[in-house]
């Protein structure tokens, strides 16, 4: 690891402005070619299990935002003074700080959202797209570069909850945002005066998986170069 | 000319193009084609795809004419305007006009929309892909009427249907890839999708919903009972309906499963045309058996009260699982399933055994999911690969060591 850093810091001498085609990369690669959850399939618990409404996917993808980028950013600073042995213990806490202050700002300002989130905002702890992106990027790169990569694979996170979240609670509850933009399902109005009923499959976890299913699926036949050879 | 000649000519039309699949698939699917093998250097097979889909919606034509009948009879039995049957298989009182008519005029749509439907998606499919429409889709597209309740809105069935088959089967890569029975997806996804729809004492006879919201509404009419046997166990209910009737299948369910007798038959044509595996079905009976009886003995070792909610169904006499639900129906149509099913004998045995041990185990123990056999059927397709990979990995094992010995 340190090696890689090394040969990193050596690149890194040559001055490039902020928003080099380069670092404009960090951040539009994750979006789409190297996707962190429809090509490197990492933080898929999270996104099967806080889907069921947009605005928890929505808040979700912030939290990571938040912690993503600031712990890119902390670790790539300490990075020289980590000792590589108890690197990740160093990583835990760094990312441990940070959702802690993410669980208290909302427990604090959205309470009854804190409660719906659960036990996953904690969990954001074992994403695996933050410990992998400590290791795979902010050990190695400078903090600007770092906050950007970070920037990037949380927005790539966030992009796929909630193109799930969208079409779990459009379909299984029929609202967005908790909005019923369906009509009422008791009163009978909008579509479900015509017979229409919510899909109580979409709600459920299992559902979520076959969307992220089907997003992979539109994904690697649009750009063939993605699907891996057997 | 006429159709065939002009067909063919579109055919020959639209060769190498991208629609020269559906075309073709359409050819065939209604005539011989035009261009059959002459001479004597091929080799004949009899059983091609096509003959093996149409043996087994021939097994399937008693359950499907007698779910006709039986739809008509419960309604209008449990509308009360006509008296349980009383005789035999034969008697008078069911096989009448009445009830086919309504049934027919029920399950027709129903059969149109499942075939209409998933016909059109594995021609689309084709078409992208390029390759010729399989035939597949032919015996799930008879399943799927007989296994779903009667009054299922068509919009549902229609989703359903096309998620069925598209998640079901065509990413797998289509007919012979899929790792799940089609049908079955199509069934679970309505379960999990719609359960007021698929569940509870309402679905299964034709009306009973309609009935129900009208009598919300204030409407002074009797309500219509469509209680299931399996539901009715459930809650610890009496059942008043004696066996040969459930043998029979003068009972409320799905319109294909009521009738143990018709499905037997259709079980024993599929063995002995070759084309059900006879190692599934019985070992699948059997693990019912077994799974029934232990519950037998728990009840009758006094492990379990009355009051408890399992009762009703633990204290059901094991033999009398295979005549309720639909569980003998899912053994012999849809565990035989050959694609989805263990390969090896050996398998078919472990595969068989665990399907009809899990339905039960389900359908006891938990109330909410009364159709075990659907869950097993599905669960165990999962397991099939592993189980033929254990016991081709154990023959090896065997074998290898009988080599050592030699040698030795």
């Amino acid at each position: 690891m340190a090696e890689v850093a090394e040969k990193e810091k050596i690149v890194e001498v040559q001055k490039e402005p902020l928003f080099s085609k380069k670092n404009r990369k960090l951040i539009t690669d994750p979006l789409t070619d190297n996707n962190p959850i429809t090509i490197q399939v990492l933080g898929i618990c999270s996104a099967l299990a806080i889907t069921a409404q947009l605005k928890a996917s929505i808040v979700m993808a912030i939290s990571v935002m938040f912690v993503l980028a600031l712990g890119n950013v902390v670790i790539s600073l300490m990075r020289n003074i980590i000792p590589s042995k108890i690197r990740i213990i160093v990583q835990l806490i760094v990312v441990a700080t940070l959702v802690i202050i993410v669980d208290q700002v909302l427990k604090a300002y959205a309470y009854s959202l804190s409660k719906e989130l659960s036990v996953f905002i904690g969990l954001i702890i074992t994403n695996c797209i933050i410990m992998g992106r400590f290791e795979a990027f902010a050990l190695a790169e400078g903090p600007w570069r770092s906050f950007l990569d970070g920037i990037g694979n949380a927005a790539g996170y966030g992009v796929i909850l909630v193109i799930v979240g969208f079409f779990r609670e459009l379909l299984g509850s029929g609202t967005l945002l908790g909005f019923k933009v369906l009509g009422d399902p008791v009163e009978k109005t909008g579509l479900y005066a015509i017979g229409y009923e919510n899909n109580g499959f979409m709600v459920l976890p299992p559902m979520a998986l076959i969307v992220v299913g089907l997003i992979i699926w539109v994904q690697r036949s649009r750009n063939k170069e993605l699907i891996e050879e057997h | 000319m006429g159709l065939k000649q002009n067909l063919h000519k579109l055919k020959e039309k639209y060769k190498g193009t991208k629609m020269a699949p559906a075309f073709n698939a359409l050819h065939t699917f209604l005539y011989t084609p035009n261009e059959t093998a002459h001479g004597g250097t091929h080799i004949k097979a009899a059983d091609d795809l096509k003959r093996t889909m149409n043996m087994v919606i021939l097994a399937l034509i008693p359950c499907l004419i007698f779910g006709m009948f039986n739809t008509g009879y419960q309604h209008y039995l449990a509308a009360g305007e006509i008296q349980a049957v009383s005789g035999g298989f034969f008697s008078s009182e069911f096989w009448t006009m009445q009830n086919f008519t309504l049934g027919f005029w029920k399950i027709l749509p129903l059969i149109i929309i499942s075939y209409g439907v998933g016909l059109g998606v594995e021609f689309i499919f084709a078409t992208i892909k390029g390759h010729e429409v399989e035939e597949g889709y032919l015996v799930t597209g008879m399943l799927v009427p007989l296994i779903v309740p009667i009054d299922i809105p068509y919009w549902m069935l229609i989703i359903a249907v096309i998620f069925g088959v598209v998640l079901g089967k065509e990413v797998f890569g289509g007919t012979g890839m899929n790792v799940f029975n089609p049908a079955l997806t199509i069934r679970a996804f309505l379960f999990f999708a719609y359960p007021t729809w698929m569940s509870g004492d309402k679905v299964w006879v034709h009306g009973a919903v309609e009935r129900a919201k009208e009598i919300v509404a204030g409407s002074n009419a009797d309500a219509i009972s469509g209680e299931t046997i399996l539901g009715g166990l459930a809650q610890s209910h009496p059942i008043d309906y004696s066996v040969l009737d459930m043998f029979f299948g003068f009972i409320p369910g799905s319109v294909g499963e009521t009738s143990t007798l018709l499905i037997l038959l259709g079980g024993l044509f599929l063995i002995f045309t070759k084309i059900g595996s006879w190692r599934i079905m019985l070992s699948a009976v059997i693990g019912a058996l077994v799974m029934g009886y232990i519950f037998n003995l728990v009840v009758a070792g006094g492990l379990i009260t009355e009051t408890s909610k399992f009762y009703g169904l633990m204290s059901t006499e094991f033999w009398h699982h295979l005549l309720i639900g639909g569980i003998a129906f899912g053994i012999v149509y849809m565990a035989t399933d050959p694609v989805s099913a263990a390969q090896t004998n050996k398998g078919k045995w472990i595969y068989g055994f665990l399907i009809g041990f899990v339905s039960i185990m389900i359908r006891v123990f938990n109330p909410a999911y009364p159709e075990g056999v659907m869950l097993a059927i599905l669960l165990m397709n999962v397991f099939a690969p592993t189980i033929d990979h254990m016991v081709i990995r154990g023959n090896v094992k065997k074998r290898l060591k009988r080599a050592k010995l030699k040698t030795a």
